[in-house]
């Protein structure tokens, strides 16, 4: 253990995460495009080694068919194995919405909880790397609006681990969100068995004047952000939310009751994001206590432009996010 | 299309009992919506006895089946017991899945239903993840996948399939093809001649059947069931047959030419069957006591469904997840 590495890239995370529940459990398998090592180990790496480890029936590498690789994953997933669909890119999650919409999110309740689906679809996104409008949205609030799906996004490499694992054990669909950008960032290791549950968020930055409510590339903008701020004494406070869906209304409602301000950072665009959401929750909580209604911050209302001038202007930034503080907290 | 041998006796009298539950089922169902006794959208399956329990008698129940919204048939014919899917069908908390899935999310493990979409197409990739964890469990099943000619034009048939053959999955895919994709002649709107070819275009094992002949159903049902659990991949079976009442019930069918009407009804399986057991010196005392034994069947799970309760309001927030949601 003396030869572990201090720090691992998040895309790494996933990996480890991913093996340790293959070790763990025979029924988790591997489904997707490119995902074995003959194929080169996922478009990203990030299952590189798993077919060498676990062999090419437990990690499969499919057509480019994100219908079929779904549906496959919730046919498994029925008859008790714990599927990871890994599908390369979350615009592409549009071809298979069918599949985990009508299908992996609804069949326990249709079937009057005779059957389940504990199927887990990772998938990455994340603007900036000038892919344009069809490589690059978050598309959470679509997933976050349907019951019976759990959507999760780690910010951080540890979480990533702990978050991932729990997502492939846990009994319901999971969408975990990952992000491109940040895929070769670096942070702290976890534990081998270090887990984090779902539906529970955390608080890396304690702080007094507003909270900062935020998720995923969201989190290290807003502890920037707090950091500078910090230097004018404008205390923030910063919530991970990890899990988007169902949200731990518990930790952001109680941050908030005691800062008395949030704003509710994400890169997806701003207009019916997740930030709606949680901001009505927190308004019709603690609407009488707050200092101003609470802000929001996310990307402009059009798809992602490819020229990095204009993706620039439309993505979510810290000076929006220092903007948004200084006008609620006047 | 005609020189199979005909089944085994006992074969054709299994097929038989299975077929008639299903046709009285269905001429309950129209008669009680008719009478208002009933408030549900029915897709009737009247004509299309036959192919379903010629299929279900060559598998066993341990066996998967995913089908659709047009249903009823496939799930009698696996064997769902009636009382059950009639209080299903009725929204009751003694149906199948309390009254949360209804007549067109069927599923009951017990007998191997494990999906049942209204959703055309879907059920194909869904069929390949069951036969995935066959072939991995190595546990000898096989999945039967049913879907209509329309559901050959959606884009999940041609990805389940292909993902099939290239996996050589232990999947059979029943297509029941009735000519009519909703109200639209299959002619009108599917650019091959037959479904087969698509199979055949796939690389797939493919045959065409008069699926409303019971031998010639259940030997191509045999022959693929067989070819599964060998080992040797997916069949898709493209059986022909014909729906009677139309999409759902309350369409008039007036997009079906009078004629072919005419000679469908001229063809219809169930006198066909139930002649061919007289032939084969099947008593006519013992037809009837299979058919009387359906009727009370029948009669008994319709009152059980017209006297069970409703679900409470509150049982919606069970089953969206593991845990109970909050009010």
């Amino acid at each position: 253990m003396s030869d572990a590495p201090k720090e691992i890239m998040f895309a790494q995370a996933c990996n480890m995460a991913m093996a340790k529940a293959m070790a763990d459990d025979p029924k988790v398998i591997l489904l997707g495009e490119d995902i074995a090592d003959e194929q080169g180990g996922g478009v990203f790496k990030v299952t590189a080694g798993l077919s060498a480890q676990f062999g090419t029936d437990r990690v499969r590498s499919t057509p480019i068919s994100e219908q079929a690789i779904v549906g496959a994953a919730v046919g498994s997933a029925l008859v008790g194995y714990k599927p990871v669909a890994e599908i390369m890119l979350m615009n592409f999650i549009t071809v298979a919405m069918d599949q985990i919409v009508n299908h992996a999110a609804k069949l326990r309740f249709m079937s009057g909880g005779q059957t389940s689906v504990p199927l887990t679809i990772r998938t990455t996104t994340g603007a900036g790397t000038g892919l344009g409008g069809q490589h690059s949205d978050m598309l959470e609030a679509w997933l976050a609006h349907v019951p019976g799906l759990k959507v999760v996004a780690a910010s951080n490499p540890a979480d990533a681990y702990g978050l991932l694992y729990s997502s492939i054990m846990d009994p319901n669909p999971v969408i975990f969100i990952e992000n491109t950008p940040t895929y070769f960032t670096k942070g702290p290791a976890p534990a081998p068995d270090h887990v984090v549950p779902l539906g529970v968020a955390s608080v890396p930055r304690e702080g007094s004047d507003i909270s900062l409510i935020t998720y995923s590339r969201g989190v290290g903008a807003c502890h920037a952000v707090a950091e500078k701020l910090a230097g004018e004494g404008i205390s923030c406070e910063v919530v991970d939310l990890r899990t988007i869906a169902p949200f731990d209304e518990e930790t952001v409602l109680k941050s908030v009751a005691k800062t008395k301000a949030a704003v509710v950072v994400h890169e997806a665009v701003k207009n019916f994001g997740t930030g709606a959401e949680i901001s009505s929750r927190i308004h019709e909580e603690l609407f009488s206590e707050l200092k101003a209604p609470v802000g929001r911050v996310g990307s402009g209302y059009a798809p992602v432009p490819f020229s990095p001038a204009i993706e620039k202007a439309w993505m979510f930034s810290e000076d929006d996010i220092e903007r948004e503080i200084r006008k609620i907290l006047g | 299309m005609s020189d199979t041998q005909m089944a085994d006796k006992d074969v054709l009298i299994d097929i038989f009992t299975r077929a008639d539950l299903i046709m009285q089922s269905d001429i309950k169902f129209r008669k009680m919506i008719g009478a208002g006794q009933l408030q549900i959208v029915y897709y009737p399956v009247r004509g299309q006895e036959v192919v379903s329990s010629a299929m279900m008698a060559a598998v066993n129940q341990e066996d998967y089946l995913v089908t659709i919204y047009r249903g009823l048939h496939d799930q009698l014919a696996k064997g769902i017991p009636s009382k059950d899917l009639w209080a299903e069908f009725a929204g009751k908390m003694a149906g199948t899945c309390k009254g949360k899935g209804g007549p067109m999310h069927i599923t009951h493990p017990e007998t191997g239903v494990m999906v049942t979409t209204g959703i055309v197409g879907s059920g194909i990739p869904i069929a390949n993840g069951l036969a995935l964890a066959s072939q991995l469990e190595k546990d000898g099943k096989v999945t039967v996948c049913c879907f209509g000619d329309g559901a050959s034009n959606i884009g999940a048939f041609h990805e389940g399939l292909n993902m099939a053959q290239v996996w050589k999955l232990p999947v059979i895919f029943l297509c029941q093809n009735n000519l009519y994709s909703e109200h639209t002649p299959m002619a009108f709107a599917t650019s091959s001649d037959t479904i087969k070819q698509r199979g055949e275009g796939l690389g797939m094992r493919s045959v065409r059947v008069n699926g409303n002949d019971a031998s010639e159903m259940y030997a191509a049902a045999k022959e693929a069931v067989e070819y599964a659990r060998a080992g040797n991949g997916p069949t898709l079976i493209e059986a022909m047959t014909f729906r009677f009442h139309g999409h759902l019930l309350g369409d008039t069918g007036h997009y079906i030419p009078e004629a072919e009407m005419e000679q469908a009804l001229k063809d219809d399986p169930m006198p066909i069957l139930r002649q061919q057991l007289l032939d084969i010196q099947v008593s006519e005392a013992d037809i009837a006591a299979i058919e009387a034994k359906n009727k009370e069947i029948i009669d008994e799970a319709a009152q059980f469904a017209l006297d069970a309760p409703y679900p409470p309001g509150d049982e919606y927030r069970i089953d969206v997840l593991d845990v109970e949601i909050a009010a």
